[in-house]
């Protein structure tokens, strides 16, 4: 597929830059040590980016995923606060985060609103229960409780958060392209119409497009939780926005019908290496801002002036 | 039939020429429309009426002939400069901004201007006011929402808005084909009113009692010519139809025999929302029936229903002699029952995905199992298919977006044959195909017959009825009328009924 190939160039043109331009300034970019923790830094948007990618891929878009992910620590925090088991735990983290966006698909197709203001509505009440599920505060459980969750962001080769992030966007990617999910998913962002024409079940299969998204925001919440191990209601404000724009420059089309798991990844990275080398090198935090600004935009104009020629 | 020639007329076209590409979609019009006369523009679809008015409206420009306004050489820029000349058009879809009020609606774009941009409402009255008032209706009020406002009442909008321009010809575009008929006798008063004060109006319109009744003069097209012209009430209704009908190109429709055999599809008083009303129909396997009739009759919405792409109000549908309620399309394609969508590039095919894609997407199961999809066998379907119907593209993995138009109708047609359904219901399927393809889709079409599918055919193009069809019924607004084998119609017969309704049946 060298047309599909060739969609993955420009960001991964752009990851290979930020990286050589990084490691140029700053050998210290480069040690293993950095890339594993540029690689702990992605897992969060990149596990978003993964349930985005579908959203996204079928004409919508989900805002409320960086409330479901400060939504899913809390929730992760308090059952491990409460004695769950780590399992029990990461499960209840994982099932807030799919409820919030089965809600999210249920409301888009009953209701017929579209994604935009249902998402932006998620946004807002995610937010709010978790911050009243929390009582406003951190949640702490014991070091013992949170213990056996942290263990999955440590920054050492053997993360188990890299590799289950890792994991996971390979077996999406396969069912992204190779599933009738996946075809209908693409179906759906082509061509609705279309779609509801050859018998595709659109509102359910949107459902379970959504309730995908919110799983994996679910995931990106207990990812957060091991990392702080605490639970904060406040955390990944304006998250959504870095993972939608991970989709994006991943060669992903916000009409619908393009994208890709492995763009998206590359997208992650791109912008997780950006925030690290710039963090490496001193370039203050207002640079960075700029800079990923300008790669978003940039990444879009790229891909119109391709599609154009062709 | 030819008058004697205006000396004065206010609009003169002689000759005009106009193509697309390789497409001649004018190849010599002439049309003279004289000052305060109703002039009706007759003609089959296709044959060159709205290229003509986009001519004169100035959103095309003529390739050769002769245009004159009011006696000065007229070739608009665009439709404003039209309007500023004195040419408004009036078209099929209104373009009125729903949440405007009338007044705003119909000096839109061209508000007084105060000072600092305030716009001077006493002069907006009285520009308003006065347009309104030469419509001789009281109803409107300029303070009204539009969307409060009936299609009637919005199409007596755009007419105001004409006038305040002080337009001097309005092109009415099928005018009355959503109106009901209290609404089509209030916009005949409208029209005769305006041509008493001088104002000339061409009048396009399929439905031949109402231009008796409304138009003075007329002009027929067919194939991008004019065929005729004449006074209206000198003409028989008769020899409207024929000179609408005639035929100057002979087509080719390739003969596949096949055998009708037991009755797989009835329609008993099937009722849309708003159309089709209370259609009945019967069709065999190996059978080819075509539904003529004009745009908006509702033939479109019969497939629809029937397809449960739309609400069906009341009636029944039995397939293979049971009674089959469907709630989704995915039913009825479970049922053994297909559509070809008109509309193509809409929603027929997704033009982003590739072909395989879009020739298996509603039956995927011959090839995946717990979801999961074998690509290879996918491909080789598609393959199958793209062999089969002789697609002309790179192979499965091919964006259908970049085939061609008739390649695109094929793939389209693929995913009905990858389905294996039994009656195929297809709407336009040779619009926007080149000559050689059509053929090609006449010829599938033929052999599906043959293989015992039930075909189901709406087309506005009679030939093609006439041409692949074993029987044929008419619709009429929302009415379908009996069927008759292909061979006791006459293509004058079908006109005839499609523009005024099966006769001697009580409307």
């Amino acid at each position: 597929m060298p047309k599909r190939l060739m969609t993955l160039l420009g960001p991964f043109i752009g990851l290979i830059v930020v990286v050589a331009l990084f490691g140029a300034i700053e050998p210290a970019f480069l040690s293993t040590r950095n890339m594993m923790t540029v690689a702990i830094q992605t897992v969060i948007v990149g596990l978003g980016a993964i349930g985005m990618t579908f959203v996204i891929v079928s004409g919508g878009i989900d805002l409320s995923i960086g409330s479901v992910i400060a939504l899913s620590s809390v929730v992760t925090a308090l059952c491990a606060r409460a004695g769950l088991s780590p399992a029990a735990s990461f499960a209840a983290g994982v099932a807030a985060g799919a409820l919030c966006g089965a809600l999210n698909g249920w409301l888009v197709t009953r209701l017929n609103i579209v994604p935009f203001i249902v998402t932006l509505g998620m946004m807002g009440v995610a937010r709010g229960v978790s911050k009243w599920l929390s009582g406003e505060q951190t949640v702490t459980p014991s070091p013992e409780a949170s213990e056996a969750l942290a263990s999955l962001a440590t920054k050492s080769a053997t993360s188990p958060g890299i590799w289950i992030t890792i994991a996971l966007a390979v077996v999406m990617a396969l069912v992204l392209k190779r599933t009738v999910f996946g075809t209908y998913t693409y179906a759906l962002g082509s061509n609705e119409d279309t779609a509801r024409l050859c018998g595709v079940p659109v509102e359910r299969t949107k459902v379970w497009i959504y309730t995908l998204c919110g799983l994996f925001g679910g995931l990106g919440g207990v990812m957060t939780f091991a990392r702080l191990s605490v639970g904060d209601p406040t955390t990944a404000i304006g998250r959504e926005l870095d993972v939608i724009a991970a989709v994006v420059i991943g060669g992903a089309s916000l009409a619908g019908g393009k994208g890709s798991i492995l763009g998206s990844m590359i997208g992650a990275l791109l912008m997780a290496a950006l925030a690290n080398g710039c963090n490496l090198t001193g370039v203050p935090n207002f640079v960075q801002e700029i800079l990923i600004g300008g790669i978003i935009v940039a990444a879009v104009a790229v891909d119109r002036l391709r599609s154009a020629r062709a | 039939m030819k008058t004697e020639r205006d000396s004065n007329p206010l609009l003169l076209m002689s000759g005009v020429q106009k193509r697309f590409g390789g497409v001649i979609a004018l190849s010599g019009v002439d049309l003279e429309v004289r000052r305060g006369e109703v002039h009706a523009l007759l003609g089959e679809n296709g044959a060159g009426k709205s290229t003509l008015m986009k001519v004169l409206s100035g959103a095309h420009a003529a390739d050769a002939g002769e245009c004159r306004f009011d006696g000065a050489p007229y070739a608009p820029r665009g439709p404003v400069d039209a309007l500023e000349q004195g040419v408004a058009m009036i078209y099929q879809e209104l373009n009125l901004a729903p949440d405007l009020t009338v007044a705003q609606n119909v000096l839109l774009g061209r508000e007084p201007r105060g000072t600092m941009g305030w716009v001077r409402a006493d002069e907006v009255r009285e520009r308003v006011g006065g347009a309104l008032a030469a419509l001789g209706s009281d109803e409107l009020q300029p303070e009204t929402l539009v969307s409060e406002l009936g299609p009637g009442q919005r199409q007596l909008v755009e007419i105001a808005r004409a006038l305040v321009e002080d337009a001097r010809l309005i092109v009415l575009d099928e005018p009355t084909s959503s109106l009901s008929q209290e609404d089509t006798r209030r916009l005949f008063e409208v029209v005769k009113r305006l041509t008493r004060e001088g104002v000339s109006v061409i009048y396009i319109s399929h439905f031949l009692e109402e231009v008796q009744e409304i138009a003075d003069r007329f002009t027929v097209l067919r194939d991008g010519e004019t065929v005729g012209a004449g006074v209206v009430s000198e003409t028989s209704l008769e020899e409207l139809v024929a000179l609408m009908a005639g035929r100057s190109l002979d087509e080719f429709f390739p003969e596949v025999p096949h055998e009708a055999g037991e009755v797989i599809l009835e329609l008993d008083a099937l009722s849309g929302e708003r159309l089709p009303k209370e259609a009945s129909l019967s069709l065999r396997r190996g059978e080819i029936m075509g539904i003529a009739g004009l745009v908006g009759a509702g033939r479109t919405e019969l497939l629809r229903a029937l397809f449960a792409l739309e609400p069906v109000s009341s009636g029944q549908v039995k397939i293979k002699g049971g009674v089959s309620p469907a709630r989704s399309p995915r039913e009825r394609l479970d049922q053994g029952v297909g559509l070809l969508s008109e509309d193509r590039k809409g929603e027929g095919l997704a033009l982003d995905l590739d072909l395989a894609t879009n020739a298996t997407l509603s039956h995927m199961d011959p090839f995946s199992s717990r979801g999961w999809i074998r690509e290879r066998e996918q491909r080789a379907a598609a393959q199958r298919w793209i062999d089969r119907l002789a697609i002309r593209c790179t192979g499965p993995e091919q964006r259908v977006g970049d085939l061609s138009g008739g390649n695109q109708q094929k793939a389209a047609l693929a995913r009905l044959l990858h389905h294996d359904v039994d009656v195929l219901l297809l709407d336009e399927p040779t619009r926007g195909v080149d000559v050689g393809a059509k053929v090609e889709v006449y010829r599938v079409i033929g052999e599906l017959a043959a293989a015992g599918k039930a075909i189901l055919v709406v087309s506005s193009y009679l030939p093609e009825l006439f041409g692949i069809c074993d029987r044929i019924a008419v619709m009429h607004r929302g009415v379908l009328g009996p069927s008759r084998a292909v061979d006791e119609w006459t293509e004058e017969e079908v006109m005839s009924e499609a523009t005024r309704g099966v006769q001697g049946e009580v409307a």
